[in-house]
């Protein structure tokens, strides 16, 4: 299975440095950028950012973009080589793996390909890399908080759904809240992880309902798992959202969740920004260094109260 | 009372015996834990119907999309000796598909739906079939067999719906997955009890049970008695596609999503439990449909109860495993004989001591 | 005498739910004696030796070994104490060579020297006289070659007492006649040999004693010499055999001048050669030939068994084309396999499902036969065939095999066929079923039945068949009738000798 894969690679790169050979004839003038990213199955997340990049790195926009993507840190390095033989002049990753890099870079940096790093840090010599736009995803969980804080509720009883245990998202998401338990400014009715399955939340939720303890705070890691929570509301007839008993909180603010929001359903929906490709276009543009190297993208955060129609066109993802 | 014990021991353990006496046992230890665990009450839901609520049913309705599965399991098991490992991945398929027809249809209404679930019953039942031409016509073992859709299974169903996990709204489908105005009882406990009735009519309209455990028993011997083995595995396969796309469609009903990196997720070896926790062998031969049916319940009831009991859900997966271990150890064949040895001599003992009382 | 005794069992009990398998049965073996266990089926042979090698515990009596009072826990603690098995099935691993079969599960040290053993295994093969080398593959060797690598083993773990449990039903004439050469040289040696079998005449050729059980009792231990074939046999079924020793003439003029039911021309299977074939109504006949001459071939053939060639069918004078076991069923025809365990009986379903197993497959998915048919169905067969079981829903097979046998029949009569296929109904089960499955067969053809008859026993053959299809090296070589039908003339055409 790894040799055919590997066979398959190597046809792929074949193939690839052909239609750039091809492509070097008419194709001169504009910027060539190679982007190595995760696959867009990973998650609604991904498929956002990877339409984004395809999106600004557009031809319109004066750019010739290959792409690769992989969720195997072995491919990715392969293809980001293969990237810089073809001579691209920007290099965009976004690894699987936070560790392995050094000798692609350098050999980047030898080639002259400028690297930038998006969504998630590599651990390499900041002199490798131009600038790295990455999320900080404790910050958006802080953000969070911070609002349900600011929202001056009498008492805090809190279900907290978390994500699949260790990953990015629900170590971020987890720790603004799990401090405000540890201070007893909150109170954890119930933290249980649902690995982000909808079917999973609401089952947790349903749980505390039978057993009849009281809450006023849903705080789910995602949208698809705070959806399940308040399926189970539903069931029982526990109001939630703007005027409701229970605030309901979710993550990632896809398309869907946001007019949840705006129809007052639910209350409050965090998002780890997965829009860099409009930051790194603008440095490439500006033709200047970056004058940091670690610049950390906006985190958004809509209330239910606030929220527009034009917001969830501008930020929502999917469809 | 004491004449159906006696019949117990007399015909050794009945295949039922183990998860009668499972349910039985979690009921006490919860009724201990909790004397208002089993409490049944009316709640109104937020669309003003009145609906029972209460631990039972939660466990019964959450149990529904794992109780179906285990009736095609326990088919494929008979049939083949083996299991089929991709029923999660293809349940993923068969909700893409129904979300997608529901989707791309003008207006979502009795009709749309039903044609949206006819054609991911077709679709999960041609996967179904993939599978069974596999292990019935190529024989590969059905593990094997079905880890090619267990492996890409879910990459498809990302790719039927483009990658996106879009939601779809509607009272038709809250109460497929939630309740029918006016029904206390939740819609997928419903559809369990529809589905149950018509594999019972199956099996008493047609010799479907006899001709797989035949086949399931004894190939060769089955195969010169005129019956086509190929076929009836085959079928197997494809009864359970059937049942995929019904646990498929109630899952994305509940919630008016579809997610297909997490629908049924690792239900495959929950499914597989059941089966075995029913008392049926994972070798094939004879089987009881309603033994995997509890067998669905008890690992539901195990799943809430852990809930309950706020063990974490990381956790749950290695309470459960204990429990599995020591109801799928009592129902070993060893344990059983060593029981009814022990039994019987219990009882004649117990005649012995009466008789030199009577003396 | 009491002394001479190796082995004895007094009043030895084995209960299971519902049956006394075992009421107090005394059973002893000398030094160097071949002793031949007899009994009908679920006479409580197997049993018997089933408690004497640890497999069941018993209920009831006492084993001495050597004098001793003993208790045998398991088949390792059997082993152990000296009483060794050889079973009718081939317990070894033929992917091992011989020498590391008979070294297997034994206590050894850490280090394994194969050349040791190898030189061991050679010289008790060659004490024996046992043709193989110690360094071949077991799957290599023939099947009585195997049965005798496994009594070596046995020989060289020191064991007292040898229990042979049908050894010789898969072996030829002359590997027969190799194994009892070793059993005569076990017997020289002091060993204790009990012989379990269902042919009479291998009884008579090889063991010193006789012990006879039915119904679970002892009957009775007799010197071999002193009791006549006939007598053992009504021992044995309790009664006497007059009414069943004359199964009545058919009247073969008549017969030839029916209607033929079934012909083949050129029929060629993956299995089998072509060949020509054809039954009349009421007819039985039978294939004759060594086994592996491709008379089991040939009749698998006729009932689309096996993938089937080319070949014109005829039933009753329309052409038809058989070609799965169902298109056969379908014109009237059934097969009895060879087999029973592998191709007949489907063990863990109940009695009355095996019984309506074939009706039902002709029925169809779609008509299925009521739970209380099938139970008339089950009862009418089990008091027709006189089938012994604890009720019509007791797994088939926990049954004995004769009476299995008897379930596979009823299965086939239930279907009402024209013709039946019996391949070797009657091997392996005792000699009561055998009568009465012999007297059966005459009974079907009187009724217009066609049947034909397969069995390693030529007598039988003889005598259930008014015409005898003979086989050698899958071809027919010839075909007998009338007066030609008798033992020198069936071996002459086996042998391809003139004379």
């Amino acid at each position: 299975m790894r040799k055919l894969k590997a066979l398959l690679l190597v046809v792929a790169l074949v193939v690839c440095c052909m239609a750039t050979a091809c492509g070097k004839k008419d194709g001169d003038g504009k910027i060539k950028i190679g982007v190595v990213n995760n696959p867009p199955s990973e998650s609604g997340y991904r498929e956002a950012n990877v339409k984004d990049m395809e999106a600004v790195f557009s031809a319109e926009n004066g750019y010739e973009l290959k792409t690769f993507y992989s969720k195997v840190n072995d491919e990715q390095l392969q293809a980001a080589k293969g990237f810089i033989t073809d001579g691209v002049d920007y290099l965009l990753i976004s690894a699987a793996e936070t560790t392995g890099w050094d000798d692609v870079l350098k050999k980047a940096k030898d080639a002259g390909v400028k690297v930038y790093i998006f969504d998630r840090k590599i651990e390499v010599d900041q002199s490798l890399y131009e600038a790295a736009v990455i999320s900080d995803m404790a910050k958006e969980g802080e953000t969070a908080v911070n609002w349900l804080l600011a929202q001056n509720l009498p008492e805090y009883k809190v279900i907290h759904i978390q994500g699949a245990m260790g990953s990015d998202a629900q170590v971020g998401r987890t720790g603004a809240l799990d401090a405000q338990f540890a201070s007893g400014k909150m109170k954890k009715i119930v933290q249980q992880t649902a690995g982000w399955d909808e079917a999973e939340a609401k089952k947790i939720v349903e749980t505390v309902i039978n057993s009849g303890e009281d809450f006023n705070v849903i705080y789910a890691e995602n949208d698809g798992m705070a959806r399940g929570a308040v399926a189970a509301l539903d069931e029982a007839g526990i109001t939630h959202g703007v005027d409701g008993k229970v605030v309901v909180i979710g993550f990632d603010c896809n398309k869907w969740a946001l007019r949840e929001l705006l129809a007052g359903k639910w209350n409050y929906d965090g998002q780890c920004s997965p829009f860099q490709a409009k930051i790194i276009s603008d440095l490439i543009k500006s033709g200047k260094a970056p004058s940091q190297k670690i610049i950390i993208n906006e985190e958004k955060g809509f209330d239910a109260k606030t929220i527009t129609e034009n917001d969830i066109n501008t930020y929502g993802l999917g469809d | 009372m004491k004449i159906t014990g006696k019949k117990l021991f007399r015909n050794g353990f009945g295949q039922l015996t183990i998860p009668l006496i499972a349910i039985a046992l979690l009921a006490v230890f919860n009724l201990i834990r909790d004397p208002g665990f089993f409490s049944i009450g009316i709640a109104h839901n937020s669309d003003g119907n009145a609906v029972l609520s209460g631990n039972i049913i939660s466990i019964i309705n959450g149990a529904s999309e794992l109780a179906i599965l285990a009736i095609g399991m326990t088919l494929v098991t008979a049939a083949c000796g083996g299991q089929d490992i991709s029923v999660g991945a293809a349940a993923a398929i068969a909700g893409s598909v129904f979300v997608k027809v529901l989707k791309s249809a003008s207006s979502i209404n009795g009709g749309t739906v039903l044609l949206a679930f006819l054609l991911s019953c077709i679709v999960a039942m041609l996967f179904g079939a993939f599978n069974g031409t596999l292990v019935a016509v190529f024989k590969i073992q059905p593990m094997i067999a079905t880890l090619i859709l267990y492996t890409c299974g879910r990459s498809i169903a990302y790719w039927i719906n483009g990658g996106a996990t879009p939601t779809i709204s509607n009272p038709i489908l809250s109460a497929i997955g939630g309740f029918i105005p006016g029904i206390p009882l939740p819609t997928p406990v419903i559809i369990v009890v529809v589905m149950a009735i018509l594999f019972k009519l199956l099996f008493h309209f047609t010799s479907l049970e006899l001709f797989t455990q035949s086949v399931g028993i004894n190939g060769a011997a089955a195969r010169l008695n005129g019956i086509n083995p190929m076929f009836i595995k085959l079928l197997s396969f494809v009864l359970l596609g059937a049942c995929v796309s019904a646990a498929g469609c109630i899952g994305v009903s509940r919630l008016g999503l579809i997610n297909h990196e997490t629908l049924l997720l690792d239900v495959e070896m929950d499914a597989i439990l059941a089966v075995a926790i029913g008392g049926n062998s994972l070798g094939g031969g004879r089987f009881k449909i309603i033994g995997s049916i509890l067998g669905a319940y008890i690992i539901q009831t195990l799943t809430i109860t852990l809930y309950a009991m706020k063990v974490s859900s990381t956790d749950v997966k290695a309470y459960k495993a204990i429990v599995i271990v020591l109801l799928v150890v009592i129902g070993s064949p060893v344990v059983k004989q060593r029981f009814t040895k022990f039994v019987r001599r219990l009882s004649e003992n117990r005649k012995k001591v009466s008789a030199k009382g009577a003396e | 005498m009491q002394e001479e005794c190796l082995l004895t069992m007094r009043g030895i009990e084995k209960r299971f739910p519902g049956v006394l398998a075992l009421n107090g049965v005394d059973f002893s073996l000398r030094k160097g004696e071949i002793h031949a266990l007899m009994g009908e089926n679920g006479a409580g042979k197997s049993t018997l030796i089933k408690v004497l090698t640890g497999v069941y515990q018993m209920d009831g009596g006492e084993i001495r070994l050597d004098g001793e009072s003993i208790v045998i826990r398991s088949p390792e603690d059997a082993q152990n104490k000296g009483i060794s098995t050889v079973y009718q099935e081939i317990t070894l691993c033929p992917n091992l060579t011989v020498s590391e079969n008979m070294f297997i599960g034994r206590k050894s040290g850490f280090v394994i020297r194969h050349k040791d053993r190898e030189k061991r295994a050679d010289e008790i093969l060659e004490r024996l006289g046992i043709p193989a080398r110690s360094t071949q593959l077991l799957g290599n060797c023939s099947l009585a070659v195997q049965q005798m690598v496994a009594i070596a083993r046995a020989v060289d773990m020191q064991c007292k007492v040898l229990i042979l449990d049908e050894p010789t039903s898969s072996l030829d004439d002359n590997e027969v006649q190799m194994l009892f050469k070793l059993m005569r040289d076990l017997r020289a040696q002091g060993v204790g040999i009990i012989f379990v079998t269902h042919f009479l005449e291998q009884v008579y050729e090889v063991s010193d004693r006789i012990t006879v059980l039915r119904n679970g009792e002892l009957v009775g231990e007799y010197l071999t010499e002193e009791l006549p074939q006939v007598q053992l046999v009504s021992k044995m079924i309790g009664k006497e055999l007059e009414e069943l020793s004359n199964l009545g003439d058919g009247d073969e003029e008549k017969i030839m001048e029916r209607e033929v039911f079934y012909e083949a021309k050129g029929l060629s299977s993956s299995e089998a050669m072509p060949f020509d074939f054809s039954i009349r109504k009421g007819e039985v006949n039978g294939f004759t030939g060594l086994l592996g001459s491709g008379r089991s071939e040939s009749v698998r053939a006729i009932f689309g068994a096996d993938k089937v060639n080319g070949g014109t069918v005829t039933v009753k004078g329309e052409p038809v084309k058989i070609t799965r076991p169902v298109d056969a069923m379908r014109h009237g025809i059934g097969y009895l396999a060879e087999d029973r365990k592998r191709d007949g009986i489907i063990a863990d379903l109940s009695v009355r499902e095996n019984i309506i197993l074939a009706l039902q497959v002709m029925n169809g998915l779609f008509k299925p036969i009521s739970r209380s048919e099938s139970e008339a169905f089950a009862d009418e067969y089990i008091k027709a065939l006189n089938i012994k079981t604890a009720s019509r829903e007791t797994p088939v097979g926990s049954l004995s095999g004769g009476n299995q046998q008897k379930v596979i029949l009823a299965r086939w009569l239930l279907t009402h066929p024209d013709y039946l296929i019996l391949d070797e109904p009657t091997r392996g089960i005792d000699v009561g079923t055998k009568l009465e499955i012999q007297k059966l067969v005459r009974k079907l053809s009187e009724e217009g039945m066609s049947v034909t008859f397969i069995s390693s026993e030529v007598e039988e053959m003889l005598r259930t068949c008014s015409r005898l299809i003979v086989m050698r090296d899958r071809h027919i070589v010839g075909e007998l009738t009338g007066k030609d039908l008798n033992q020198t003339q069936v071996m002459k055409t086996i042998a391809g000798g003139e004379a």
